[in-house]
Parts: structure tokens; sequence; C-alpha cells
């Protein structure tokens, strides 16, 4: 029997995750449902991790109107959810004389989008905020924030659920019927209906359209790699560093950015690629990427880099054409009840509250909302046990004797906060889930120590066999069998 | 918060760590307490389960956990109390310990630490490996781990990049578990590994052995589903034509130990680029008084006979510091010369006998490893066999260092 909705949302990025969440305020029965194992594992989980002033996006834009207001709305909303949130501000810093009118355009489009605090300082300015940094001068928006895109995605999927929302993992929409107040919804955990039907399939959100027999978009993938610099060079940039955006770019040009963790990213590059699951690092652009931000940065050296990673932009203009692609966020025409967001590229993140509350403003428009009495927008966790003063760690051991196990040695992640991550709210069973809820593995031995511990207890906790352990869901397995299987398989035959 | 004083503190409860404690209770310090994160003692032996230890100290080939078992039982013997499941989560230049366990978090005052974390293996971001990033990439430890431990299988079909012992060892048990070893490639120009690890573990598997070759990418999004291996050129590039696919499940990683010290930073204790270890003088004290350090640590070790010698002189030092307050000055300064990449210790007091480790660039035979102070020669030292992944371990006795002044080096030479 399938269940029934008001909304179904299509995607767990941040920006359905955010949707989902706002449309709890209401009375409504609201299903979000990924193809993924986890939410935040598209584009969210892999991106600069900025909220953006809104300084270089057109005047009059959607992106503009929705950047501005996203942005103003990230510093409480992180409160709320305790997600980290840190105003570091930026500079785009204009390397020679030349540049400057480049600084002034941006300028202008910040104060006319709204953008409070902009300000062009010159070169001795600069070494006082970044004594590693030499420009001729550049415009500093101190308002500019960084924040983790994973912990937010999930803290407002965790959200959305603790007010009533159902979130379906592993279930890719694979065809969508039926019509305003009754479509049918197939994914690979059943079939569901609902009235109204959000598509926020990030990359694929195209290819959701045409399930629904939408045929008029079409998303380019442009591909964006990053290195990760080791947190021993965290002291290198106090904010975010850019440079003056390149011309006819796809993207922001290489810039330096802090991260929440204490790591720098340089990055991203812009490549238009093939296919929308090619996020593939190369060897090439990792030497480019260097190479840029030398330009700043001369005291870098390829071996702080610990790694790389990559995420792809859905790009609604392809690389022929160029130049600004809006976000889109309609109904179209032949299929009324559907809305679509296209194209939300950068500075999506950044847009996802405000994206959220327009989607919101549009299922008002099919159905009366009522506010969900019971809606509580707060998700508290408790502060990670290596930022607490040692009287607060001793006292907290003393409550609790799990948090006395560290688990993680890199990162001194306690037995109770991997316990935590796994138990999750929305049930995600993968190695990696518990990775990025608590941090586990992500240190300087990358798991070498703590990887099979966490993987032992997950084994013992969800009452799981070691062989049905992955990574991130089905294919990404972790043990082909037992030893003995293996031997057993491979014997030779006499 | 307690707090407790002791003579002499250990951290890190592996082989190194248990002969430091070992010693340092037989040379007369009184309360020596040895802290260890993990479940038993032991250390990285636990899971080392082939045999091959204890040639040089024991002359006989032990497993892993024989040869831990050795010093479980002297700890036992002398009276060093331990702790399981505690780890130290910080460390001031004043000695103090911060340890945290499911007991509580209490701090402990040590006259003397000796630091004897052991080492980290480095992963796939520090060598950076470009491609996708699937699941079926594990460094040799954690295949070792699942494998010996836990009777588990990592993969199928397997590419081990890397020629050192660990990589070799585990070629060969990955083979008798069942897995099909598809190649060992190393980007060097010569095996890392023993040449009796060559021919026991690859040669007997007709497993082929790819030199001056890497892994240049890596393929598959959920899983490895193969790895692009290519050849290496004098400067570094990739030799054109050279690139080829190998399907596989599992890359494994054996691509260097990287000694652990954040907790020696954390105490501001001065690194050696080099070595990735504390730079220490021949009493095995680090830059920051009181504060010793050995065995995996100090720097990656192929044998652990030598980091247990090493780990029982800065065991005896602790114990003498925490009980006179003091050690000699030591300000004769080590410098590696031609053909020698590094040499611990670093600084010398000239007054005792001093155990040199030492790691050669390049491979060579029949050479002299030959010790001088400006112009005077020390000791010579001939060396059938020179390899960069075998330490050199040379003794220079205490009389031999009047010989000459100034800073000392030493190099290879005919
Ligand atoms: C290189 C780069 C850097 C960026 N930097 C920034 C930045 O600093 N600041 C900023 O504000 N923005 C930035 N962005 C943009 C930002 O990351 C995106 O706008 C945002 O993450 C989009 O979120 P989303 O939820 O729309 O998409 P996604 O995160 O891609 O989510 C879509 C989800 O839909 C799921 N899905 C797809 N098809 C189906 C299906 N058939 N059935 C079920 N589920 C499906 C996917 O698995 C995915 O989880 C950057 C983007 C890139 C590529
Ligand atoms: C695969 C492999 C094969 C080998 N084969 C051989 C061989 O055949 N023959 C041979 O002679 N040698 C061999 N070796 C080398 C030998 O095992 C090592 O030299 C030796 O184990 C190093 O001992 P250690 O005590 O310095 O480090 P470890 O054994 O790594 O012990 C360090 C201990 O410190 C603990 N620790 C770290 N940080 C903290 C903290 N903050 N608080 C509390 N505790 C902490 C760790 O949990 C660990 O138990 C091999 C090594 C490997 C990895």
């Amino acid at each position: 029997m399938s269940q029934e909705y008001d909304v179904a949302v299509v995607g767990g990025g941040v920006v359905g995750c955010a949707i989902a969440r706002e449309l709890s305020r209401y009375q409504l029965k609201v299903v979000l449902l990924e193809k993924e194992s986890d939410v935040g594992r598209g584009t969210s989980g892999k991106n600069s991790a900025v909220v953006h002033t809104g300084f270089n996006v057109p005047v009059g834009s959607v992106k503009a109107r929705l950047n501005v207001a996203g942005a103003r709305m990230y510093g409480e909303l992180c409160a709320q959810l305790s997600v980290p949130f840190k105003r570091v501000g930026k500079l785009v810093v204009a390397l020679t004389p030349d540049q400057v009118p480049e600084l002034e355009k941006l300028k202008a489009t910040g104060d006319r989008n709204g953008v409070s605090a902009l300000e062009i300082i010159g070169g001795d300015a600069i070494r006082r905020m970044e004594p590693n940094i030499s420009g001729y001068a550049a415009l500093h928006a101190p308002t500019a924030a960084i924040i983790c895109p994973f912990r937010m995605t999930i803290a407002l999927a965790e959200n959305a659920v603790a007010n009533g929302a159902t979130i379906l993992l592993d279930a890719p929409v694979t065809a969508i019927s039926g019509k305003a107040g009754a479509f049918r919804i197939t994914s690979g955990q059943g079939t569901v209906r609902s009235k109204l039907v959000v598509n926020a399939a990030g990359l694929y959100a195209d290819h959701v359209a045409r399930l629904a027999g939408v045929r008029r978009y079409k998303i380019w993938p442009c591909r964006g790699e990053y290195l990760i610099i080791d947190k021993a060079r965290s002291d290198l940039i106090h904010g975010m560093i850019y440079p003056v955006p390149p011309k006819g770019g796809s993207g922001l040009g290489v810039h330096l950015t802090p991260t929440i963790d204490g790591n720098i990213l340089l990055g991203p590059s812009a490549e238009y690629v093939r296919s929308k699951s090619n996020d593939a690092t190369t060897a090439a652009v990792a030497r480019t990427l260097m190479q840029e931000a030398q330009q700043f940065l001369p005291a870098l050296n390829p071996r702080d880099v610990i790694t790389a990673y990559a995420g792809i932009r859905p790009k609604t203009v392809s690389s022929a054409v160029g130049g600004f692609g809006d976000f889109i966020i309609e109904e179209a025409p032949e299929l009324p009840g559907m809305l679509h967001l296209v194209g939300i590229e950068s500075p999506g993140l950044t847009a996802a509250p405000a994206i959220a509350q327009d989607v919101a403003q549009w299922v008002g428009l099919h159905q009366p909302l009522q506010a969900n009495p019971a809606f509580h927008p707060e998700r508290k966790l408790p502060a990670p046990f290596h930022e607490l003063p040692t009287e607060q760690q001793a006292s907290l051991v003393a409550q609790d004797p799990d948090y006395g196990q560290i688990v993680c040695r890199c990162e001194t992640v306690t037995r109770s906060e991997v316990l935590r991550a796994i138990h999750n709210p929305l049930g995600v069973h993968t190695l990696g889930g518990v990775k990025y809820r608590s941090r586990v593995t992500m240190g300087r031995c990358q798991g070498g120590f703590c990887g099979p511990r966490v993987e032992e207890m997950m084994e013992e906790e969800l009452g799981l066999p070691a062989t049905t352990m992955t990574q991130r869901g089905p294919g990404s397995w972790l043990f082909a069998g037992t030893t003995k299987e293996l031997r057993t398989a491979c014997a030779p035959k006499l | 918060m307690r707090t407790e004083a002791v003579d002499v503190a250990i951290v890190g409860g592996g082989p190194s760590g248990m002969a430091a404690a070992v010693a340092a209770r037989r040379a007369g310090a009184e309360k020596v307490v040895l802290l260890e994160r993990g479940e038993q003692l032991g250390g990285i032996l636990n899971q080392c389960i082939h045999d091959g230890f204890g040639t040089k100290v024991f002359e006989q080939a032990l497993t892993g956990p024989e040869y831990a078992q050795i010093y479980i039982d002297r700890m036992e013997e002398t009276g060093v109390s331990y702790a399981l499941n505690t780890m130290v989560l910080d460390l001031s230049p004043e000695r103090e310990l911060t340890v945290c366990s499911s007991q509580g978090l209490r701090q402990i005052n040590a006259k003397a630490v000796v630091l004897c974390m052991g080492c980290r293996e480095r992963t796939r971001g520090a060598i950076r490996i470009p491609g996708h990033r699937p699941a079926g990439v594990y460094t040799a430890g954690v295949v070792q781990y699942y494998m010996n431990l836990r009777n588990l299988a990592v993969g199928r079909r397997v590419v081990i990049l890397g020629s050192g012992d660990v990589g070799l060892i585990m070629a060969r048990r990955l083979t008798l578990e069942g897995a099909q070893v598809l190649c060992v490639a190393e980007i060097l120009p010569y095996p890392s590994g023993l040449a009796r690890n060559i021919v026991q573990c690859l040669d007997d598997f007709d497993i082929p052995l790819y030199l001056r070759t890497t892994v240049v990418e890596i393929h598959g999004r959920d899983r490895v589903t193969g790895v692009t291996l290519a050849q290496i050129g004098p400067h570094g590039g990739i030799v054109p034509g050279t690139k080829r696919l190998v399907e596989c499940d599992t890359l494994l990683l054996s691509v260097g130990l990287i000694p652990e010290n954040e907790l020696s930073k954390k105490a501001r204790v001065a690194l050696s680029p080099v070595t990735g270890g504390p730079v220490v003088d021949d009493h095995l004290q680090t830059s920051v008084p009181g504060v010793f350090t050995a065995g995996n640590a100090l720097q990656v070790h192929d044998l652990v006979d030598y980091a247990c010698l090493e780990a029982e002189r800065a065991g005896a030092s602790a114990a003498r510091y925490a009980m006179a307050g003091r050690l000699p000055a030591a300000e004769i300064a080590v410098r590696p010369g031609q053909g020698i990449r590094y040499v611990v210790p670093q600084l010398v007091s000239g007054t005792e006998s001093v155990d040199f480790s030492m790691r050669v660039v390049s491979p060579d035979h029949d050479r002299y490893v030959i010790f001088r102070r400006d112009g005077h020669e020390l000791r010579r030292m001939k060396e059938n066999v020179l390899a960069p992944a075998s330490m050199l371990r040379i003794r220079v006795r205490s009389d031999r260092f009047q010989r000459g002044a100034g800073e000392l080096t030493v190099e290879v030479g005919a």
C-alpha cells in the first residue's frame, strides 16, 4: 500500500533538506526521497562551504535575491541546528592596479544587491589582516562566512524528521506519474502518492523533470576540483582569499578558503565534463591549483596537500554558450503541481534556506498553510569533546564513561560521540555516515587506527555482520567475505 | 581533576614503551607508569603474526605477539604499573600529562617522560593519487588488522603499491588467504624491502614486482574497479606510452610510515623534517628537558630489536633524569655527510658511548661508514650491503670522541 503525502521532495541535498525542514513548520505531510544512502552526498557535500555575501551575482537576478536573503538567515539557523558557523570575512585581492576597476564593479554590484559593509582596502590593510598575502588592493567583505555543508545538510534533515517529515534513503526516483493533487512517485523504496512534487535533484533535476514528462531542461556538468591543505598550515590565512574573477570563466577563480575544521581549501577549477558522475580528481588540475594558489601564498608547498576532492556544478548554460545562468525555480506550464529547481549552482548552499521559503510560499498557493504547533526549530547537539576546556571534559567523563574512551586519536572523537553518530535519527548505517557525523577517520591517519574500531562498534550496536558493511551504501562494500570463504573459493581444484 | 606524581611516565605500550618502562625501573626509578591507548599491550606487534622478530637480540625468529609477551612478562617482574584504554591527550613542556580513560580525566606530573607513540601509515592523501574516491583503498596496517585479527578479506584482486617489507609481507599473507595479488608497484628503481622478503614473499608466489612504476589513477565510483599504472621517468614524469589499466577491487597502500608526534608538538618538542621524529641527544632526550623518546615515534624502525634497544637507553636516561634532575650537556652536533640521509642522535655529549642509527641515501655495497670530527677519523665500519630500507646501527665508544673538535659528520666512503 502506498503512502499518501501533501508534498514529496525529490533529492536530499542541502536544498531538498532545507525545503523538508521549512515545510515541517506547517501542518503538511512531507516526504523526501534521496537516491543515496545518506543525505548530502551530491554537490552539497563537495563545494567551497562558503556563505557568500552576494557581490558577484548580477543585480536583479533570482540568484542575487536568494543569496542575500539566505546569507542573512544563516547565523541564526546554524545556532538553532548546532552547526558550526564562522564569519571569517573575504578578501578579493587585486594583484595589480589595473584590476582595481574590477573590484569597484564588484563593490557596486554588492551595494546594489544589499550586501552590507563592503569596503575597498589598500595593500597595507591587506597585510595587517593577512600578513602572508600581498596584493595591491582588495575588496573586503567582512560578513562572508564558512560552514560545514555536510553537517548543515544532515542537521536540516534531522530537524525535519524531528518535526514529522519522512526521509527515505536508498530511494532513487525512477518514475513520476499523475497530476497535481494525485502524483505517484516510484522509488527504490516503493511508491508514494503526493499532492505536490518538488524537484530538488540537483545535477539530475533535468532527468527527474523528464521522468514526469517535462523536457524543457538541460544540465551541463562542470567539474570543480579542490586540494585540502594540512591543518598544520592553517595559520597561513585567517579569512578567505579570492582572486579577481577570471573573465568569461565558469566560476569565481581559484581561491583559498579556511574550513571550519581548520584546513585550507585550494580551488575550485572549472571544467565541463561529459558525465555527471565524473567527480574524479586529476593530477593535471592538482598542479595548476597549486601554482595558482602559490601566486597569493608562495609559502604553500605541494607537500602540504593532504587530499583532493571534486564537486560538479549543475550548469544551465553549455560551455559553448557560456556566461551567466540564473537559478530556475518554476512550475512548468505543461505540468502544474510540480516545482522544478534547476541550475542550483553556487551560491546554492547559501541560498538554500531562502529557496526553501520560496518553495513554502509556492505550496501555499496550492493549499492553505497552517502552522505546525509542534514545530521545534532547534536541534541541540553537545559541543564536540575536543573543543571543550579540560575541566568540562573531566565532568563529561565523570557523567558518561564513554566520553573517556577516545576512538579517533587524530581528531579526539570519543566513544560517546561515535555511538550517537551510529544511532543517528536518519538511520544511516554506512561507515561514511558515521564519519561525517562524528569526524572519526577524518584526521591525519584517515582511519588507519579508528576505521576498524568504528566498523566493529557498528557491528555491535546495529547487530549487523561485518560482511554487510559499506562505505556509503550498496556497491561500496568493505569486505569480500571472511578469509575462510575466500580461501575455499580460491582453492585449486584437484 | 585528580593529580598524581610519578618518576617516569611512558606514553605508548608497544615494544618500545614497554622496553623503556622496564629499563627505567631497572635503572632505579621508583614509580614508573605506562599509558596505552589500546585494549592491550604490544602495539603494532599484536597484528604481526608472521615470524621474524627478535633476530638481533633474542637470536630467534619470534612472531609479533610472542615478542611482545617477553616484554609484558618483564613489566610484571619489574613492577611497572600500566593503564590500558587510556589516552594521553595533552603534554606540557613542564611534563604535566592530561590522561583520559573511562575512569575519568586525570593529570600526571612526571619528573621524566618517554614518548613511545609509534607511527602511523601514510595514506592516499599523503601521496596524492588522483581519481575517484571509492571504497577498497586500504593501508597495509588496516588490511593486516582485518585479516589477522578479524579473519575478514578486504578484496579478491589486489594491487599493492610500495615494496617495503610491510607491502611484501602483505603480498604473501593475502595470497595465502585466497586473494589474488596481481602485482606490487614500486616507484623507486629498486625494491625498498629486504632481499629475503622479495624471494619469500613475491618470487615464491609468482607475484610480479614492477619498479619505477606507480599508480597514477584510481577507478571506480562505489568500489575500486581498477587502477592505472605507469612508469615514472628520472624527472618524476610519466613515461609516455606506459600507462595501463589493471582491473582489481582493492588497492593496498604500503607507502611508508610517519612517526606519530602530535603529542610531542603540544609539548613544543623540536622535530626533524627528515625523520619526522624529535631531534634528540645521545640520552635520547628531546629539545624539552626531561622529555625522552624512542622507537617508531623517534624514527621508523625496520627491526623491533633496534627499537627496543633504543628504548632501553631512553628509559634508563629518563630514570637518571628523574633522580638527578639533569644529564650531561650534549653539545656536539652530528651531521649526515655524503651518502647518508639522516643520523640519530643529532647531538652527543661525547662523554659516553653512543649507538648511532642511520639510513643511507641509495643502495650500495662494500663501503665504509666513516665518523669524523674536523678531519679526524673517529671510527670506520665496513658494510657489505647498504640499502635505504635497512637501518644501520653503529656504536662509537666514548674515548673516540676526544680525537677532534667541532661537529661530527657521518658519511659513506671508500
Ligand atoms: C565546485 C563548487 C563550489 C561551490 N561552492 C559554493 C559555495 O562556496 N557557496 C555556496 O553557497 N554554494 C556553492 N556551490 C553550490 C552548492 O554546492 C549547490 O548549489 C548546492 O549544494 C545545491 O544543492 P542541491 O540540494 O540543489 O543539490 P545536490 O546536493 O546535488 O542534491 C541533489 C540530491 O538529489 C539526489 N537525486 C538525484 N537524482 C535523484 C533521483 N532520481 N531520486 C532521488 N534522489 C535523487 C542526489 O543524490 C542528491 O543528493 C558550489 C558548487 C560547486 C560545484
Ligand atoms: C607490518 C609490519 C611488519 C613488521 N615486521 C617486522 C619484522 O619482521 N621484524 C622486526 O623486527 N620488526 C618488524 N616490524 C617493525 C616493528 O614492529 C616496529 O619497529 C615496532 O613495533 C615499533 O614499536 P613501537 O613501540 O615504537 O611502536 P608501536 O608498536 O606502534 O606502539 C606504539 C603504541 O603507542 C600507543 N599510543 C600512541 N599514542 C598514544 C597516546 N597519545 N596515548 C597512549 N598510547 C598511545 C599506541 O596505541 C601503540 O600501542 C614490522 C612493522 C610492521 C608495521
